[in-house]
């Protein structure tokens, strides 16, 4: 593919065999004088899930929003180091920041959906990069809605506000959001934590789906979650990045004793 | 034992401290009844056709106050007009952009003095530095005081409400890649918006029944006249001359017009209730 440095850096960061889409290096980030992240290696697999796990505040949904310069729109927040996708490093002053995340979209926590109609929800973001005709608007709307598997549910109220909806089916539209711009990379920090076991179990076989075309990073409270729905998990503790591998062999035969505490619940 | 005793005892709290809030309610309701008793049983008799057809008239001849409604009414829509959108631009401003930097954080400050400031400071503000230079009262310095009134209130609702969108909403914009106008003009405007319009709303209640700043700009006018650059007839100031006259007719008219103002203020307030329910459209 496009990136070339993709070779594995580090004991404790083991570079995935499929390509990479993101690389990052010597990353650090702060909070103003809070040390956030430190020295993080790490390769994210292209069209693979990559899960983030570790205890609150160990610095992975800080990853996640370094990915998309969501920090950017702090006073104080900044980061160091590299992070390559696509041959470019994303954290160079010159990237465009706006351009950057039209291609890394993500979706939060608590379901976000605007002030708006489910249609408008989806057409929002599509509307800023791509002048469609409002047939091509219509057929975009549905492949997103159907993407997220909220299609059936949403077909007929297209025009209702999008907080009319339920918890689980408000984050879905979220995912077709974001999925509906066409990005290259989601970014999920912590999408099920506030949805109900049905909602949860929808959303984890929507990612598995996404992952055909898209590269995913998650971002969970959930282990469980992690081991069912990723291809590489990341141990995080307190801003490193303690182990990555393989998910079945971080949940299987772990390869640092850290990682095994948290991973059966002996700590965290 | 214990535990039952340590039961009632809340229980009795409980009482006392409802029975104390319920007594603060209705005493609070029990002037805001008799105001508009008092203001009914004195004013109905002056409600009839001619008050809105008629103009303010000389003492003992029949009259009405049209004149003082179409000027109350013209500078209070061109005060809005005014003062509105600068008070959304910046009020936007300081809630959205004025996060880093010193601007923001003064701007609020200042608007916070102006906010309290007393309305006859705006009213003298406006003579010194306009009606003093024209040398003539006019219905434009009336609009432009009462303007000045508008833009703290607009301003302010405008940060509240724009503040209380939370950021995950922005940074969930900002997420698709929309730049930060469009984040600000199509998601937290919009979410706003409710909050923003009652603030416009009880802007308008608030300078319809302003009488000092009027005194001092539009002061009065006994005809009927739709010149701006002349004095203006309206409500306020009219009632202040009229109930302070030792003529019967005025009072009664001042009477009809203080109930006519609050007829209005009631109505615009209801209407935002109606219109747009204050229920959090946010997430």
């Amino acid at each position: 593919m496009d990136t070339s440095t993709n070779t594995p850096q580090g004991s404790s960061s083991h570079a995935p065999t499929a390509a990479s889409k993101i690389t990052a290096r010597d990353l650090n980030f702060f909070y103003g004088t809070y040390h956030a992240l430190k020295n993080i290696n790490l390769d994210i697999a292209e069209k693979r899930i990559t899960a983030f796990i570790g205890p609150s505040g160990c610095g992975k949904s800080t990853l996640l929003r370094v990915f998309n310069r969501m920090y950017d729109l702090y006073p104080g927040h900044y980061a160091t180091g590299k992070i390559m996708m696509n041959g470019n490093d994303i954290l160079d002053a010159k990237q465009d920041v706006i351009a950057l995340r039209a291609r890394v979209g993500m979706v939060f926590q608590k379901p976000t959906p605007f002030p708006m109609s489910i249609y408008e929800n989806i057409a929002f973001g599509v509307k800023l990069y791509e002048r469609l005709s409002s047939g091509e608007m219509d057929e975009r709307v549905e492949w997103a809605l159907r993407k997220a598997a909220l299609w059936d549910e949403t077909k007929d109220k297209l025009r209702q506000s999008g907080l009319s909806l339920s918890g689980g089916q408000q984050q879905r539209l979220c995912i077709a959001r974001a999925v509906a711009v066409k990005p290259e990379v989601l970014l999920l920090d912590e999408p099920t934590s506030a949805l109900d076991p049905i909602s949860t179990a929808k959303i984890e076989e929507l990612v598995n789906e996404l992952k055909a075309d898209y590269t995913i990073t998650i971002a969970t409270h959930n282990m469980q979650q992690a081991a069912r729905v990723s291809d590489y998990t990341a141990y995080m503790y307190l801003g490193e990045l303690i182990e990555f591998d393989i998910t079945d062999k971080i949940f299987i035969n772990p390869g640092r004793k850290e990682t095994e505490d948290y991973i059966t619940g002996r700590f965290g | 034992m214990e535990k039952s005793a340590l039961y009632r005892r809340r229980r009795i709290v409980n009482v006392i401290c409802l029975g104390i809030s319920l007594l603060a309610v209705l005493f609070g309701l029990f002037w805001l009844v008799w105001i508009l008793w008092t203001l009914l049983a004195n004013g109905l008799q002056a409600i009839g056709p001619s008050l809105f057809t008629l103009s303010t008239p000389p003492p003992g001849s029949e009259g009405g106050l049209s004149n003082a409604i179409f000027g109350s009414l013209l500078m209070s829509l061109l005060a809005t007009l005014i003062g509105t959108p600068i008070g959304i631009l910046a009020g936007t401003y300081v809630a959205e952009y004025g996060r880093r930097g010193w601007l923001g954080p003064t701007t609020r400050f200042i608007n916070d003095i102006l906010l309290s400031a007393p309305s006859i400071v705006i009213g003298l503000f406006v003579y010194a530095v306009y009606v003093a230079n024209v040398q003539h009262f006019s219905g434009w310095a009336g609009a432009f005081a009462l303007s000045l009134i508008v833009i703290p209130v607009v301003l302010k609702t405008t940060e509240n409400m724009l503040r209380m969108v939370p950021d995950t909403m922005r940074e969930a914009a900002a997420a698709l890649g929309a730049p930060q106008w469009i984040v600000i003009s199509s998601v937290t405007l919009r979410g706003a918006r409710a909050g923003i319009i009652t603030g416009i709303m009880l802007a308008i209640a608030r300078i319809s029944g302003e009488t000092a700043p009027l005194l001092f700009t539009a002061l009065n006018n006994q005809f009927w006249s739709v010149n701006m650059d002349a004095p203006m007839a309206n409500l306020p100031v009219v009632i202040f001359q009229f109930a302070m006259s030792p003529y019967r007719d005025w009072q009664t008219l001042a009477w009809g017009g203080a109930l006519l103002i609050t007829m209005s203020v009631l109505t615009l307030n209801i209407l935002a209730r109606v219109l747009f329910p204050q229920k959090s459209t946010l997430a």
